[in-house]
């Protein structure tokens, strides 16, 4: 699986995209307003749903946007603006510059153990031949590959999955509830 | 492409660790948390292309547990908020013992 | 409980028989020490003169040289005659178990007796008690005719003792706990004998040790009793050092420790060797701490602190013999080893005459007698050490009976000189000699009883230790002609000239025996009373209780000496003991005697037999002739002694010399460099400099670091629970980083 087999185009759009993800994150990680933050998180999630989309995961793609981009980090943004957090001036900054040295040195660390790891392999007898998934999804269209799974084999995911949400929008209300009669007890 | 994908997936999520460690705002930290997750998004979806489309379907339920953690976790924030009138995590110490 | 029985070819011929009550021997007087120790119990707390804690007034009437305080009646006007709640129980129960096992020791006997030959002794398995690896240890008894002959002096003299206690001791405010200690005392003394293999034999080994302790401190309240128990025990544990360091090299090089096991395994060690004989000498060693032989006999002469009956018992007739079984049993052993032999020899001879000479110069009754017994065991060595096993588990017999009426006697006479005491309230030593005198004419019967007692003692016959002692000389004097132990060499010198040297210190403490036994009962028993004109109105005879008994061993030190009569004396059963305890020893006698039983022509015979007749005859006419106890003073007003008398009174100063050569030492490290240097010193110190605040008072010299250490380790512990989440975020990833780095690095 080189290069060699790959368009050009495709080669070079994944890059590209790539190195957008990341200097999103870069960005979205030095920002001192809340606000810039949030936006350039969801760059990098657009980056990424490019990403996806290029990795035959289209569905997933899509659903990054929706879902993640377009619900999540709005959440995110409701939030900055109710509590009024979004001026940059009102937050201080990171901690001290000793502290950014060693965050900046865990991070080597982590990244240097990452790539150690990339020594294990995952037994090849459970590759699947090249191309497969796309196969798939030309066959039977973009949501079918996930949703055949989704509904068979992990159906008892599925469920509790549903159950999980519903008590995350219950604890959500009642934690984000005025506590008016509260405060009187 | 899955070598330059986990590549990506790797340097994402420590920028995402590396923020959690620095910033003192607390939405900031909670979003690099989300940026830790898309980072290993990107790993399942890597190889799904490999090893079978069921690496998507966990992608899925990922999101639906972020999704499911950001609603929580931001009514926390804004409980806090309502508490202390500051989201400063180096103020936050309630269970100090 | 599953009784399983040696492999031998076909079941034993005791099976089935009364002998497969084997186990009930020693229950029974367990079962009476628990009963006792409960009544025991249930009465220590009530408070009263019942109180065995309460001090009872009269134990301080004491001397402050006196042994034995309290015992005896204490009847007079302000403190009537009380005896325990529980006395009327316990003395059905403590005696009971005793006549109850005797009997049972005798139906065993008899089924014995009825099979003719018994060459196998018969073993009882109970239970696998130690399988460790190679070692199998199981808990069995074994039943021969050598543990037969102990189990029957021990029940039989021991029931009697018992019997005699019940009058003894009958107004003693601890009545049921003393019977409760002697009955399982007498429990444990059967478990030695009858143990299967080594470390059976050495629970009872130190059981009796034990219940020595507990016996001999029987009156704690007293420090000196309390004293002479500690100094028992001490003693006691050098020898069982021995004995273990024994045990371990049997298992070491045979892997067996049961008797059958490693007499059948001993041959493979070359005859001779530094192996059996190390063994040898390490048993010894136990022998020499448990029947007081030298260097360890500093303990019996204390041990006669405790109560006379315990003395009678334990240091007389069962416990200090534990040692001479000890080699009886293992005659196999020693019989493969002469140089040990001649060891014990020597020592025995040794121990005799050296016992036998401080003897001369006692003024304790009971100090008479205690190295009389470490006398007459020193001859019981002899007789072992020299492979004449029969002849040395004789004498152990014999001297059961006649050293047990000895004490039990001397017992009766110091209860009335006790009573006499009291009565007047007197202070006096009631067990000094110089204090007595006359007392045939208070005391008849038991005058007659102790002069059988002597004469036994002393060897004259038809009385029984001359049968015993006679053999033991004579087995030595033949030996040193003929056998392994005269061709071996004990430090360079041939063994037989120490074989005539140890038959010639035989000789000579033989005829000190006959002189200070024949002195105690001058002393005692006649001539003019010294006790005291009022006293004198109280002295009586002992009650039936205890005189009975006094009886019975009287016949047994007339007749004892007829089981075993030398051939050369045609008068009756011909060596009936020895032909008794033949397939027992009789392989290890003639290993030792070289091949052939020494056989003395019928004139040599006589002549040794003369020879001791004279000897014992001159000795007691020597007495008679020179100690005039007319002269004889009360010990408030006597003279001290001088010269070498003095050095006898004081028993060669012994007890001083271990005082300030071991003692003394031991207290000075412990206290001056353990105590004040390490303890003090070291560890109060530096703790004092780890934890001490500077609000503590400083002590001199310490200097406070303000508990530095302590406040250091607290504020480190604190920085875990700082409740900042940032602090918890970086914990996190540090240990992602280690466990990531765990695999990265695999």
């Amino acid at each position: 699986m080189s290069h060699g087999e790959l368009p050009l185009f495709y080669v070079f759009h994944f890059y590209l995209f790539g190195i957008i993800a990341i200097a999103s994150a870069l960005a979205f990680v030095t920002r001192k307003s809340p606000v810039a933050a949030a936006l350039w998180l969801v760059n990098t999630m657009f980056s990424l749903a490019a990403l996806f989309v290029l990795l035959d995961a289209q569905f997933i793609g899509v659903i990054q946007v929706l879902v993640y981009a377009g619900a999540i980090m709005v959440v995110f943004l409701f939030v900055i603006m109710l509590l009024n957090l979004g001026h940059a001036s009102e937050i201080a900054d990171a901690r001290g510059m000793g502290w950014k040295l060693a965050a900046g040195l865990v991070g080597l660390a982590l990244l240097a153990q990452m790539f150690a790891l990339t020594r294990a392999r995952v037994p090849e007898s459970l590759a699947l031949p090249y191309g497969a998934v796309a196969e798939q999804v030309a066959a039977q269209g973009v949501i079918a590959p996930v949703a055949g799974p989704l509904f068979n084999e992990y159906l008892l995911a599925f469920e509790v999955t549903s159950v999980l949400l519903l008590a995350a929008v219950v604890g959500a209300v009642v934690l984000g509830k005025r506590r008016g009669s509260a405060d009187a007890r | 492409m899955l070598a330059e994908s986990l590549f990506f997936s790797a340097v994402l999520f420590t920028i995402g660790v590396v923020g959690v460690l620095t910033r003192r705002n607390a939405i900031i930290v909670f979003m690099c948390v989300e940026l830790m997750l898309n980072a290993v998004n990107l790993t399942f979806v890597a190889f799904a292309r490999v090893y079978g489309v069921a690496g998507q379907v966990f992608v899925f339920f990922v999101m639906t547990v972020a999704a499911a953690e950001a609603a929580v976790g931001l009514a926390i924030i804004i409980a806090l908020f309502r508490h202390k009138q500051t989201v400063d995590l180096s103020n936050i110490n309630l269970l100090k013992g | 409980m599953l009784l399983q029985h040696a492999a031998t070819a076909g079941a034993h011929p005791l099976e089935g028989t009364v002998a497969s009550y084997l186990w009930l021997l020693p229950l029974l007087p367990l079962l009476g020490f628990v009963l006792n120790g409960l009544l025991s119990l249930t009465s220590a707390f009530h408070l009263g003169p019942d109180d065995p804690g309460a001090d009872h007034g009269h134990d301080s009437h004491a001397a402050a040289a006196h042994d034995e305080s309290g015992g005896g009646a204490h009847g007079d006007d302000h403190h009537p005659v009380q005896r325990h709640r529980h006395a009327g129980l316990v003395s059905l129960i403590g005696p009971g178990v005793l006549i109850a096992a005797f009997g049972l020791a005798l139906a065993i006997f008899m089924a014995m007796r009825g099979l003719g030959e018994m060459h196998a002794p018969f073993v009882q398995r109970y239970f696998s008690w130690m399988p460790v690896g190679d070692l199998v240890v199981d808990a069995s008894f074994q039943l021969d005719q050598l543990s037969m002959v102990m189990v029957l002096i021990i029940t039989g003299v021991g029931a009697l003792i018992h019997l005699f206690s019940v009058g003894y001791m009958q107004d003693d405010p601890g009545y049921p706990r003393y019977f409760a200690y002697l009955n399982l005392f007498v429990f444990f003394m059967l478990v030695l004998v009858l143990g299967a293999n080594y470390p059976i034999l050495f629970i009872g080994w130190e059981g009796v040790g034990l219940c020595s302790y507990l016996l001999i401190g029987f009156w704690f309240s007293e420090k000196a009793n309390a004293d002479a128990g500690k100094k028992a025990f001490i003693v006691n544990r050098i020898g069982d050092f021995g004995f273990l360091i024994a045990m371990f090299m049997l298992f070491a090089n045979l892997g067996r420790l049961d008797f059958a096991g490693v007499n059948a395994t001993i041959g493979q060690l070359p005859f001779g060797g530094v192996v059996v004989t190390a063994i040898c000498l390490f048993l010894f060693l136990g022998c020499a701490g448990k029947s007081a032989q030298i260097p360890l006999y500093v303990w019996l002469p204390d041990a006669m602190a405790g109560p006379t009956p315990v003395s009678a018992l334990i240091h007389a007739a069962t416990m200090v013999t534990a040692g001479v079984y000890l080699i009886a049993r293992s005659n196999v052993l020693f019989s493969m080893a002469p140089v040990a032999g001649l060891t014990v020899v020597l020592i025995g001879g040794l121990t005799a005459l050296f016992a036998a000479s401080i003897g001369l110069k006692q003024w304790d009754i009971k100090k008479v007698l205690a190295y009389s017994t470490v006398s007459q065991l020193g001859y019981m060595f002899v007789g072992v050490g020299s492979g004449a096993y029969v002849a040395g588990v004789f004498h152990l017999m014999t001297h059961a009976f006649f050293k047990a009426l000895l004490f039990l006697g001397s017992g009766s006479v110091i209860y009335a000189m006790h009573a006499a005491y009291h009565a007047t309230h007197s202070h006096e030593d009631a067990q000094d000699m110089r204090n007595m005198g006359g007392m045939k004419k208070y005391m008849p019967i038991t005058w007659v009883l102790m002069w059988g007692a002597t004469l036994a003692i002393a060897g004259v016959p038809p009385f029984a230790g001359f049968f015993s002692k006679d053999e033991i000389l004579g087995s030595v004097f033949l030996r040193a002609t003929h056998s392994t132990l005269a061709d071996a060499r004990w430090l360079g010198i041939p063994g037989n000239y120490v074989l005539y040297l140890v038959y010639v210190m035989g000789l000579a403490a033989a005829f000190m025996t006959a002189v200070y036994m024949t002195r105690m009962m001058i002393y005692t028993f006649h001539g003019p009373n010294r006790t005291g004109d009022k006293e004198r109105e109280h002295l009586r005879e002992a009650p039936w209780i205890m005189t009975g008994p006094l009886v019975v061993l009287g016949v047994l030190s007339v007749i004892g000496g007829w089981f075993n009569i030398p051939a050369a004396l045609p008068v009756g059963p011909i060596g009936a003991l020895e032909h008794w305890l033949e397939p027992v020893v009789g392989e290890s006698t003639l290993r030792v005697a070289g091949g052939t039983l020494p056989e003395a022509s019928h004139s040599l015979e006589y002549l040794l037999i003369a020879v001791a007749i004279v000897i014992a005859l001159a000795g007691i006419g020597f007495a008679f002739a020179r100690l005039k106890p007319q002269r004889l003073v009360p010990k408030a007003q006597a003279p001290a002694e001088h010269g070498f008398g003095l050095v006898l009174e004081n028993k060669y100063y012994v007890d001083e010399a271990y005082d300030a050569a071991v003692v003394q030492p031991v207290v000075g490290v412990s206290r001056g460099l353990l105590w004040r240097g390490v303890d003090v010193g070291l560890i109060d110190r530096l703790t004092r400099l780890l934890v001490q605040s500077k609000d503590d008072d400083a002590a001199p010299g310490a200097v406070p670091m303000g508990g530095w250490m302590t406040r250091a380790v607290g504020y480190l512990g604190s920085q875990l629970q700082s409740g900042r989440v940032g602090t918890y975020a970086w914990v996190l990833v540090v240990g992602v980083l280690f466990v990531l780095g765990a695999f990265s690095f695999r």
